[in-house]
């Protein structure tokens, strides 16, 4: 199953809503990046923004650019991936609950809480009665709602399927997150998050949208041309072999391979056993210094990898090692936690 | 490779009304509502707003299924439901299938957030981490599919209370398309404050046992459980040592796109829901033998769905029956409790009563049927389930 990428639209901690891409580097010390958010007045009326959390108003901008991007209107479904949903409002109706010991709660908070909240205020905004989904399976709930898309096109359903990620970093998960170990104990310069690796990553959020098709048009971005979600595989070198060889592929056909890469030792042993070995003479290339780790960032990856085959050029700031030119076939590779490997395929029109 | 169809093997479900299938039906048979005070969570709301829970404890759902003590309910109704389905399969040598676990719900492990929350809110370094490290809704999918040895497919779809209804169809779909041969598909969601005084702030609980389709209906009660069918492709139905009980005949997602919590007054999304799945299934109108409504016993669901259902079936309305009025709402698990009585209603020939309804819908011609009866010929079944953010999800299942 493949699409075709008509569009994309990516809020992110870098400057990406823009044309720019990735010309100017924005640097962050600490263990936190957060999204740069658009002006959203062009996508939402300021009266209803008041009232939207973060994640909701950052999803709504992407999805909107995404759409006029791909000059389409209503988009034959509406699919989202998210691990943490609408967090805000629900830390917020949460700490009320207690707090106020369950008396005079006003609905806002739990209105806007649930997980399909983002997908649901598009529809709304837009009056679309389609298809409307949303994945919340924690490192690979953008791969999850991908994997609908690609069947919905396959199966003649829906054509114009927009598709994104969707997470944001509040305080309180990030507490709590650092507490249970996934961040570094001191703060970093995010663009030495490779230098020196040691326990933990950084933190980061981000809402990127896609519009996929089963037909090319003349502005595709690019072509999505394989997606898998392992669950605890034994042997990831050999998935990802077979993975290639499902689409009629080998290594030597990458021209460059995007991982999931994220500063923690642990986290990052098995990159480097696969770039020792089965990618040894594939340049590879890493993202989480720009985007941060979060459970949706394969979305970043796959929004840059669209962009370097449509633009044709390779920002020098994720290159870990080679060079590339002009690059045709991508391989993106990420874990979440060790549990999850997902693979996508990513190939120039 | 579309066109081919999927059987539902196995059910399983537990709520207010039962653990188990078996006791699901005698409850059905006795007429007998799972609808009562707060007796687990410790709320001002005990003694004022009836909840349909499930009757066992936290250590008793530790105890049978051998979880450890910190796991959230929700995670242990899923296991009790999901391990009764695939025992009820019976799929011989189920390893040598790609098999899925599609699971939904709607506030994850928010019952065991809220203890961490009392602390957590005190001082930020406080607070039993072991009590928040599944809070994410793919944790109770994981921690089941493990379980049940489950790898090829995992996921988790979260679309409030249409949530299980999605995870069915989708199953259906991943067997259509060749992606899975096996798929345990459906939902859980157990009782939370946070559900609790969500809804009560919206003023869409009943203080009163819930009356769905009635005139004087005022809301809903809140309900707990799971369930869950085991969905296989045709070349797994040709090993079964048995028949199925019937097939995935037809689904269809649509978004009412009218407001965020509350449904338009004319139902579109319901509407384009059932008329969706009725074309997928080829059948019309005329050949659905029963429906169970969504019927959550609030105002505004209510006349919607009913608005809907009289565009679509018109005069010639078939039986029709809000479960809700036995188990409660069950949010995200109650598309795939629902499911269940859905398949059952075919295998036994079951309209299952619509609990407390006096007086019909002044503006509407729906009368839902309020005794049981065994032994019809139910060939059709249609399923509505919808929820916040106009997610509205019709499945029908067909006899096979």
């Amino acid at each position: 199953m493949k699409a075709f990428i008509r569009s994309a639209a990516c809020i992110s901690p870098q400057e990406t809503f823009g044309d720019d891409f990735l010309t100017r580097i924005v640097e962050y010390e600490g263990i936190r990046l957060k999204a740069i958010e658009p002006g959203y007045k062009e996508f939402i009326d300021p009266k209803q923004a008041r009232r939207m959390s973060h994640v909701i108003k950052m999803g709504i901008a992407a999805a909107k650019k995404c759409l006029a991007d791909g000059a389409i209107e209503i988009p034959g479904a509406i699919i989202t991936g998210t691990a943490y949903g609408c967090i805000e409002d629900t830390v917020n109706f949460l700490t009320r609950i207690i707090e106020q010991q369950e008396e005079l709660l006003s609905p806002t908070a739990f209105i806007q809480s649930t997980h399909n909240t983002v997908a649901a205020q598009i529809a709304l905004l837009l009056q679309c009665h389609n298809y409307n989904l949303t994945y919340v399976h924690k490192g690979v709930s953008f791969e999850s709602a991908l994997t609908d898309a690609l069947m919905l096109l396959n199966e003649d359903e829906a054509n114009n399927v927009l598709v994104g990620g969707t997470d944001e970093l509040v305080d309180a998960c990030f507490k709590i997150l650092t507490r249970l170990g996934l961040y570094k104990r001191q703060p970093i310069n995010s663009l030495d998050l490779f230098k020196e690796p040691t326990k933990g990553t950084i933190g980061g959020e981000g809402a990127i949208f896609f519009l996929l098709n089963n037909q090319p048009s003349p502005h595709d971005l690019a072509e999505l041309s394989g997606l898998k979600v392992l669950y605890k595989p034994q042997n990831i070198g050999g998935e990802i072999d077979a993975f290639l060889s499902d689409n009629s592929l080998n290594v030597s056909d990458l021209d460059l391979v995007v991982t999931g890469r994220n500063g923690d030792t642990k986290n990052d042993e098995v990159y480097h056993e696969l770039a020792n070995s089965i990618f040894q003479n594939v340049p590879v290339a890493n993202y989480k210094h720009l985007c941060g780790e979060y459970p949706v960032s394969t979305s970043f990856a796959l929004w840059l990898a669209a962009n370097i085959l449509k633009r044709r050029t390779v920002p020098e700031i994720i290159m870990e090692n080679g060079s590339v030119s002009m690059p045709r076939k991508i391989l993106i590779h990420n874990h979440y936690l060790r549990k999850y490997h997902s693979l996508m395929l990513v190939s120039a029109v | 490779m579309t066109g081919k169809d999927v059987y539902i093997a196995g059910v399983g479900v537990i709520s207010a009304i039962g653990n188990n299938v078996a006791e699901h039906l005698s409850s059905f048979e006795q007429e007998a509502a799972g609808i009562g005070d707060i007796t687990q969570m410790n709320t001002i709301h005990r003694q004022k707003l009836p909840v349909a829970e499930v009757k066992l404890t936290n250590e008793e759902l530790v105890n049978l299924t051998g979880l450890p003590a910190h796991v959230s309910r929700t995670t242990l109704l899923s296991l009790i439901a999901a391990t009764e389905a695939l025992a009820d399969a019976a799929i011989p040598e189920i390893k040598k299938w790609r098999t899925g676990f599609i699971s939904a719900n709607t506030v994850s492990g928010m019952d065991k957030t809220e203890d961490f929350f009392v602390d957590f809110l005190t001082d930020n370094n406080k607070g039993r981490l072991r009590y928040v490290f599944d809070h994410e809704c793919g944790s109770m999918t994981e921690i089941v599919a493990d379980e049940l040895g489950i790898t090829d497919v995992i996921t988790t779809i979260s679309t409030a209370c249409s949530s299980s209804a999605n995870a069915i169809a989708y199953a259906g779909r991943m067997i259509k398309n060749g992606v899975l041969d096996v798929a345990v598909a459906g939902g859980t969601d157990a009782l939370s404050k946070f559900t609790l005084n969500g809804f009560n702030t919206l003023m869409i609980l009943d203080k009163e046992f819930c009356r769905p389709f009635d005139e004087h209906r005022a809301g809903l009660n809140m309900g707990e459980g799971a369930g869950y069918l085991i969905l296989i492709s045709e070349k797994v139905a040709a090993t079964l040592g048995k028949a199925p009980y019937c097939k995935l005949a037809g689904y269809t997602n649509s978004n009412d796109a009218f407001h965020q919590t509350a449904s338009s007054p004319d139902g579109n999304g319901s509407y384009l829901a059932m008329t969706g799945a009725l074309q997928k299934s080829g059948l019309k109108a005329a050949d659905i033998d029963y429906i169970n409504l969504h019927g959550t016993g609030t105002p505004n669901n209510d006349s919607s769905e009913g608005a809907a259902i009289s565009r679509i079936f018109g005069t010639a309305c078939p039986p029709m029956s809000s479960t809700k009025s036995y188990t409660g709402h069950t949010l995200g698990a109650s598309g795939g409790i629902e499911a269940v009585f859905s398949v059952l209603s075919i295998k036994y020939g079951i309209i299952y009563p619509n609990l407390r309804f006096e007086t019909p819908m002044s503006d509407l011609p729906l009368i839902p049927e309020t005794k049981f009866s065994k032994g019809q010929k139910i060939d059709h079944v249609l399923s509505n389930s919808f929820g916040f953010g106009g997610n509205c999800t019709s499945l029908i299942f067909s006899r096979a």
